[in-house]
C-alpha cells in the first residue's frame, strides 16, 4: 500500500517533470485569465492564428540556430503587423487576413524544419509540445508574462471591461480602445511564446478558451471570471500533466482533455442556466 | 438667447466601403438644443449620430466639436451583448474608466451610480445581470450609463424602441428634466408622433438633410413623402401636428370591406 502511495509521487523525482508541471500550471492560469478577453470578444481565432504564426518564428529559429524566444517573437510580431496591414485595407476581413498569414507562416515553418531541421522529432514537438525540453529559463519566462498581465489587468481592469464590452462608447467616453487592444494583443503574443514549447502549437488555443468558458457558465460575473478562468486553467494543467505520466499520453493533450472534462461536468451540472450563458459567445 | 456652439457638421459626408450613408450634412447643435433626427431604415440616423460622436470620421467635409466637450453615448439597444458578464452597477460604472482607477468600485461612485439608478426608477437593481431586466429597463441602464459621466451632450441613439407607452412618457419626461438642468440632447427616432413631435427641433434625414426645424415647419406631407418616400398625411390636434399614413383610409376601408 506505502508502496502505491509513494508511487504517486515518482513523477516528481525527475527534475524535467517538475520543471514541466510548474510551466503548464502557470501556463494554464495565464491562458485562462487572457482566454476571458478571448472568450467575450469571440476571437478565439485569434489565439489560433498567432499560435500558427509563432510556429514558423520557431522553426526558423531552430533552423538558423537562433535563440527560440528571439527568433519566435520577432516572427510573431511581424506577422502581427502584417495582419494589421492587410485587415486595415479592408478588402478582406480579420479573419480572412489572419487565416491567410498565420497559415501561411505556420507552412513556411513547416518547410523549413522539413528541409535543414532534425525532421520528424522537432516537428512533433513544437506542434504538440514537450515537457522533455523545458528548462529554467521557460520558467522564469512564463512566470515574467504571468505577473506583467496580472499587473496591468487589475491596473486597467475598468478599461478593459469598457473595451471589451463596448469600444465604441468606451472610445467616446474617453478609453482609449485602439491601444488597450493592442496590449492585450502584446500579451497574447508573449503567453503564446512562452507557452508553446510544452503546450505545442496545436493545443494552445484550446487553452485559451476552454476555462474561460467554463467560467463563464459559473458566474455572471467579469471579476469573478478573472479568478475563476485561471484557477481551472492551472488545475487542469496540473491533473493533466500529472495524469499524462501515468498514462504515458501526450502532456498537451491528457491536460486539454481535463479542460473538457471539466467543461462537460459544468456544462452538466449547471445544466440550462449555463448552456444560455455560453451560447451567446460566439466561437467553437 | 442663442447658445454657444457644441458640434458643426460642414458639408460632411460618411461612407462605408466607400458607398455614401450620409451626404454634405450642414448641421449644428448649439448648448440647450433638444433635437430629433427621424427618417426611414438606413437613412443614415446612425451614422449621423456616430459622426457626431467621433467614432467614425467624415471622407468629406468636418466635424468640429467644442474643446474637451463630454458626450454620453446611449446606443442602439440592438447593438448590444446581453450575454457579456456585467451588473447593472459595472455597467453604469463603466463610464468612470480613465486611467488610475481601482477595479472595485468606490463607496463614493457607488453611491453616485445609486442616485442615477434611483432616479431612472432602477433602485434595487444595481446587482442583477443586464439580461434579467425588461427592454424598458434595459434600455435605462444605459441611459444611466451616459449620465454617469455627467455630459454636457447626450446622443441616444432610439431611445424608445421597443418599449411600451408609459415607458416612452417616462423616457421623455427624463429627457425634459436634463434638459431643463442644462444638458443638451441629440436623439434619432422611428416615432414622428410618439416622440418626435413633441421636441422643439427636429430634422428629416434621408442622406441628405430634406428638413431642419420645429415640427409644425418640418412635419409637412411634402416633407414627409421626400423624406419616407411614402405618402403622408398631417392632422393638427391640439396645436400640434399629428402624422398619418396616407395610404391608412385606403387600408381601413379594404378591411372594412373584408369583414
Ligand atoms: N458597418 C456598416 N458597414 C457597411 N454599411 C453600413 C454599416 N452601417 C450602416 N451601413 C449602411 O449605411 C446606411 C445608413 O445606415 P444607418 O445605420 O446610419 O441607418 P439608420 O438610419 O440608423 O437605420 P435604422 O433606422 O435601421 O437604425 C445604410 O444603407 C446601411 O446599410
Ligand atoms: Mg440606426
Amino acid at each position: 500500500m506505502s508502496f502505491v502511495f509513494a508511487g504517486l509521487f515518482t513523477p516528481f523525482h525527475y527534475q524535467f517533470f517538475n520543471n514541466g508541471i510548474i510551466v503548464a500550471t502557470i501556463a494554464g492560469a495565464l491562458c485562462g485569465l487572457l482566454g476571458v478577453f478571448v472568450v467575450l470578444r469571440g476571437m478565439s481565432y485569434i489565439g489560433h492564428g498567432l499560435s500558427h504564426a509563432v510556429f514558423g518564428g520557431a522553426a526558423a529559429s531552430a533552423v538558423m540556430n537562433i535563440n527560440y524566444f528571439v527568433g519566435a517573437g520577432v516572427w510573431g510580431v511581424a506577422s502581427g503587423v502584417i495582419i494589421g496591414r492587410i485587415a486595415r485595407r479592408r478588402l478582406i476581413g480579420a479573419d480572412a487576413a489572419i487565416g491567410v498569414v498565420t497559415t501561411a507562416s505556420f507552412a513556411l515553418g513547416l518547410a523549413l524544419l522539413n528541409r535543414y531541421g532534425q525532421a520528424k522529432k522537432s516537428i512533433e514537438a513544437v506542434l504538440f509540445g514537450s515537457v522533455l525540453g523545458v528548462k529554467t529559463i521557460d520558467i522564469v519566462a512564463v512566470s515574467a508574462v504571468a505577473i506583467l498581465s496580472i499587473i496591468i489587468v487589475v491596473a486597467l481592469y475598468r478599461a478593459f471591461l469598457f473595451a471589451t464590452f463596448d469600444p465604441e462608447v468606451a472610445q467616446v467616453s474617453g478609453v482609449r480602445v485602439a491601444w488597450i487592444e493592442a496590449l492585450l494583443m502584446g500579451l497574447l503574443s508573449l503567453t503564446i511564446l512562452v507557452t508553446m514549447r510544452v503546450i505545442g502549437t496545436l493545443l494552445i488555443s484550446a487553452l485559451l478558451v476552454i476555462p474561460a468558458s467554463v467560467a463563464r457558465m459559473l458566474t455572471n460575473s467579469f471579476a469573478r471570471m478573472l479568478w475563476i478562468s485561471p484557477i481551472i486553467g492551472a488545475v487542469s494543467a496540473f491533473t493533466g500533466m500529472y495524469l499524462s505520466y501515468f498514462l504515458d499520453t501526450s502532456a498537451s493533450a491528457t491536460v486539454i482533455l481535463m479542460g473538457t472534462l471539466m467543461f462537460i461536468v459544468v456544462y452538466a451540472v449547471t445544466g440550462l442556466r449555463g448552456r444560455t450563458r455560453i451560447s451567446g459567445l460566439h466561437h467553437i | 438667447m442663442i447658445g454657444e456652439v457644441l458640434v458643426e457638421c460642414a458639408h460632411m459626408s460618411c461612407a462605408y466601403n466607400s458607398t455614401l450613408a450620409i451626404k454634405k450634412i450642414d448641421f449644428t447643435i448649439r448648448k440647450g438644443d433638444f433635437v430629433g433626427i427621424v427618417g426611414p431604415s438606413g437613412s443614415g440616423k446612425t451614422t449621423l449620430l456616430k459622426a457626431i460622436l467621433g467614432s467614425i470620421s467624415p471622407i468629406e467635409g468636418h466635424v468640429t466639436k467644442k474643446p474637451q466637450l463630454r458626450m454620453g453615448y446611449v446606443p442602439q439597444v440592438e447593438t448590444v451583448d446581453w450575454n457579456f458578464p456585467v451588473t447593472v452597477l459595472e455597467v453604469v460604472a463603466m463610464t468612470r474608466s480613465s486611467t488610475g482607477r481601482l477595479p472595485r468600485v468606490t463607496k463614493d461612485e457607488r453611491a453616485d451610480a445609486l442616485l442615477v439608478l434611483e432616479r431612472l426608477g432602477l433602485g434595487g437593481l444595481e446587482n442583477r445581470h443586464i439580461r434579467e431586466l425588461s427592454g424598458g429597463q434595459q434600455q435605462r441602464v444605459f441611459v444611466a450609463r451616459a449620465l454617469f459621466h455627467r455630459p454636457e451632450l447626450l446622443v441616444l441613439d432610439e431611445p424608445t424602441s421597443g418599449v411600451d407607452v408609459r415607458t416612452r412618457h417616462e423616457v421623455l419626461h427624463l429627457l425634459a428634466d436634463l434638459h431643463d438642468e442644462g444638458v443638451s440632447i441629440i436623439l434619432s427616432t422611428h416615432d414622428l408622433n410618439g416622440l418626435a413631435a413633441h421636441l422643439p427641433r427636429l430634422v428629416c434625414l434621408n442622406s441628405e438633410i430634406i428638413a431642419d426645424g420645429s415640427p409644425v415647419d418640418v412635419l409637412t406631407p411634402e416633407v414627409l413623402e421626400q423624406t419616407f418616400g411614402a405618402p403622408m398625411e398631417v392632422l393638427i390636434h391640439g396645436g400640434m401636428p399629428v402624422v398619418v399614413d396616407g395610404v391608412g383610409a385606403d387600408i381601413a376601408e379594404r378591411m372594412s370591406r373584408l369583414g
